[in-house]
């Protein structure tokens, strides 16, 4: 221990500062993508179980090796380049698909003082981020040159630009009710009990919020992007291999991130729903799991990308016009009288949530 | 009004989508019908029709006199027959190919043959490794048929009531 | 030279670098992603002079929204660039006198003497520039920003007003509203009718 401590202390100031924050950037992104890896294993599953099927259960015990051997396998396929395609643009897609779902987990708030980067505009932040997503899908689309590549990239522009309106909308709610947009002070605004918690007062605004968010990560009921049945699967048609892969991840990450989101704008984060009933949290042992803590967080996520997977294996694709009429005419109008309302209780003083 | 009225708290309360999600919700915990297939199968039919067989006598002689009446009504002309008189003045094959590829199972032979010589049994899993191989030829229709002649026999008088 | 001078240099090169091909590249494309990298160098020295709101909000509107419209008009055009190579000589001069005109006024800005702010003491780590910008915003600008805010929503009213217009009857739409209203009893009327037949066969 001790040699390992002289040859830290060898380091320059800026180099060990440099080394913590890659620790700390590995230790956020190794758990991301096994997460991601396990999230596609729960989609099949859960959506085989739900159509009365098994789901994956050959490779490994119960499957669980499936989400391994299909990484394996996608890394052994020969990334295909398209004839006439814009070779650089074609492999930068992927690329800039994926950064933008990485980058906004920077400021996601694990639990009080565990976070990557404490900023100040964390919310504006993750809304600057994730609005970056949809150049990976448009330049994919048009660097494959291919039909249906460029179809699929002209749908999902003008998805995720509609959606990403009601979504601003909705987390404009949550900081005029936190009166931060530091997500660790929204998560602290939260504090004292389920009762305090934002899906109480902004329930429009979390339904709309939800909605929007399954909208911009382009899942279903609202994958028109991918479309298999008339676009065969939208802005990676051309892609295979790890290329591929990385759409995939992509995807999934940003799953994770709105799930994420939602426990800690709506749900109060790490803090536990028994918060403030202290014969509970006192108790020996079960005390500190029924406490706040990043375990709250990792449940509420996962229970948000159950929703996820539970909405696929329900409900049918929309019609393009019924996208841009739910976004335009009805999640847009909801969200601005709920703000309006919001205005006016907090003008009057009426923030019982807060106290 | 009141149907305009319903319709708006219908929709707000987003009332059809939780039935939706009830509804999976419920297959959810429902038992599964997959069945894990080389481990468990389905029940077959003694009328399944697989894998083709020649069948013989029980003294050992091949029942197929070269009728040709299954290379006659097979629709895929899939058979393929050759036959010569033997000394004993019986009419016997030189050729019973089938050509696996070309057979789409639909049990005409079997229907068609006088002797019940061809006969279609219920086994379904087997494969070819090689080019060529899905012509199956005399020799090998006969080792089939010798190999399940009791499950044959079975089948077909299991079947006999209804013909 | 300190570490946030590098960075500053570093940013400034790749904003110029990024500007000056975004005008010279010849694919549309290309040219909208060297937009894109400059509109995030950009925002990444605003970050360097504590004006984070400002850098995200550059982010967010224009890369996040603006830039997807260009890249969505821009693939959807089908662009001869031999046709728009063809007046370089002709526009050159007009080009020449706007830049010399633009790098004149440039000159004189910088040069001006009472332009010379001394440099701003940086603040403490946990000021807060959003709050400090709504606070200036809704106080002492008020009247400018709401009617800025006014006149944007008349250009958007106007903008959809003279492209809206009334479809041809003979093209066919559909009305998603009405189609979400339709009940089973507006499509299929049930008849109750009574068996014909009298016993069995």
């Amino acid at each position: 221990m001790d040699f390992v401590l002289s040859i830290w202390n060898a380091f320059p100031e800026w180099v060990q500062t440099v080394l913590v924050i890659l620790i700390k950037i590995v230790a956020i992104l190794l758990p991301l993508i096994l997460a991601v890896a396990y999230t596609t294993y729960a989609e099949r599953k859960v959506i085989g179980y739900m159509q009365v099927r098994m789901g994956p259960n050959r490779v490994g015990p119960k499957g669980w090796l499936q989400p391994i051997a299909d990484v394996v396998k996608l890394m052994f396929k020969e990334v295909i380049l398209p004839n006439k395609s814009s070779r650089f643009v074609f492999y930068l897609a992927p690329v800039l698909a994926l950064a933008p779902a990485f980058v906004a987990w920077s400021v996601m708030p694990f639990q009080a003082q565990m976070v990557l980067a404490d900023i100040n505009v964390g919310l504006l932040f993750i809304l600057a981020i994730t609005s970056l997503d949809v150049f990976g899908i448009i330049l994919a689309g048009w660097a494959s040159n291919s039909k249906y590549a460029i179809l699929s990239a002209m749908r999902a522009g003008a998805q995720v630009v509609s959606y990403e309106i009601a979504m601003g909308f909705a987390l404009v709610g949550v900081l005029m009710a936190a009166g931060t947009m530091n997500l660790s002070g929204i998560v602290e605004a939260q504090s004292g009990g389920i009762t305090h918690w934002f899906v109480w007062p902004l329930i429009g605004l979390f339904l709309v919020y939800f909605i929007s968010g399954v909208a911009e990560t382009n899942r279903a009921p609202f994958d028109v992007a991918e479309g298999e049945s008339e676009i065969v699967a939208g802005f990676h048609v051309e892609y295979s291999g790890m290329a591929f892969a990385l759409f995939f991840l992509a995807e999934y990450a940003n799953m994770l991130l709105i799930s994420a989101l939602a426990a800690i704008l709506f749900f109060g984060g790490w803090l536990s729903p028994f918060q403030g009933v202290d014969f509970l949290t006192e108790l020996p042992f079960i005390g500190v799991l029924l406490g706040n803590g990043i375990h709250w967080l990792l449940l509420k996520t996962a229970f948000f990308i159950f929703l996820y997977l539970w909405f696929r294996a329900t409900f049918p694709r929309y019609r393009y016009d019924q996208i841009m009429r739910l976004g335009w005419k009805i999640l847009i109008p909801v969200t601005l009288v709920w703000i309006f309302g919001l205005g006016i209780a907090i003008a009057l003083g009426w923030q019982p949530w807060l106290s | 009004m009141t149907s305009t009225l319903r319709h708006w708290i219908k929709s707000f309360t987003l009332f059809e989508l939780l039935k939706g999600l009830s509804v999976t919700g419920r297959r959810l915990f429902s038992p599964k019908v997959t069945i894990q297939y080389p481990e468990e199968k389905t029940p077959i039919s003694p009328r399944f029709r697989g894998h083709h067989a020649l069948r013989r006598y029980p003294n050992g002689e091949e029942r197929c006199i070269a009728c040709k009446l299954c290379e006659a009504v097979c629709p895929a002309l899939a058979i393929n027959i050759e036959l010569e008189e033997r000394e004993d003045g019986t009419r016997r094959t030189t050729r019973y190919d089938i050509d696996m590829f070309k057979c789409i199972y639909c049990g005409f032979c079997e229907e068609a043959c006088p002797v019940d010589a061809i006969v279609e049994t219920r086994i379904f899993e087997y494969h070819f490794e090689e080019r060529g191989e899905n012509i199956v030829t005399k020799d090998r229709l006969l080792a089939f048929g010798d190999k399940h002649e009791t499950m044959v026999a079975q089948d077909k008088a299991a079947d006999a009531p209804y013909r | 030279m300190g570490f946030e001078q590098i960075i500053f240099y570093l940013l400034s090169a790749v904003l110029l670098a990024s500007a000056v091909s975004m005008v010279t590249v010849r694919n549309p494309v290309y040219a909208a992603l060297f937009l894109i990298l400059a509109f995030f160098n950009s925002a990444a020295l605003w970050v360097m002079l504590e004006a984070e709101f400002l850098g995200v909000v550059l982010i967010l509107v224009y890369v996040g929204a603006v830039m997807v419209l260009f890249l969505f008009v821009i693939m959807m055009l089908d662009i001869n660039i031999d046709v728009m190579r063809e007046g370089f000589i002709k526009y050159l001069p007009v080009g020449l006198l706007v830049a010399v005109v633009v790098a004149a006024e440039m000159v004189m800005v910088l040069t001006n003497k009472s332009l010379h702010i001394p440099k701003p003491t940086p603040q403490p780590a946990d000021y807060n520039n959003t709050e400090v910008l709504g606070e200036q915003l809704y106080t002492y600008y008020v009247y400018p920003f709401e009617i800025a805010a006014v006149i944007l929503l008349v250009a958007i009213i106007a903008a959809i007003t003279l492209t809206h217009r009334k479809r041809p009857p003979s093209t066919k739409s559909q009305n998603p509203s009405d189609q979400v209203k339709v009940k089973s009893t507006d499509r299929v009327r049930i008849v109750k009718m009574k068996s014909e037949s009298t016993g069995g066969d």
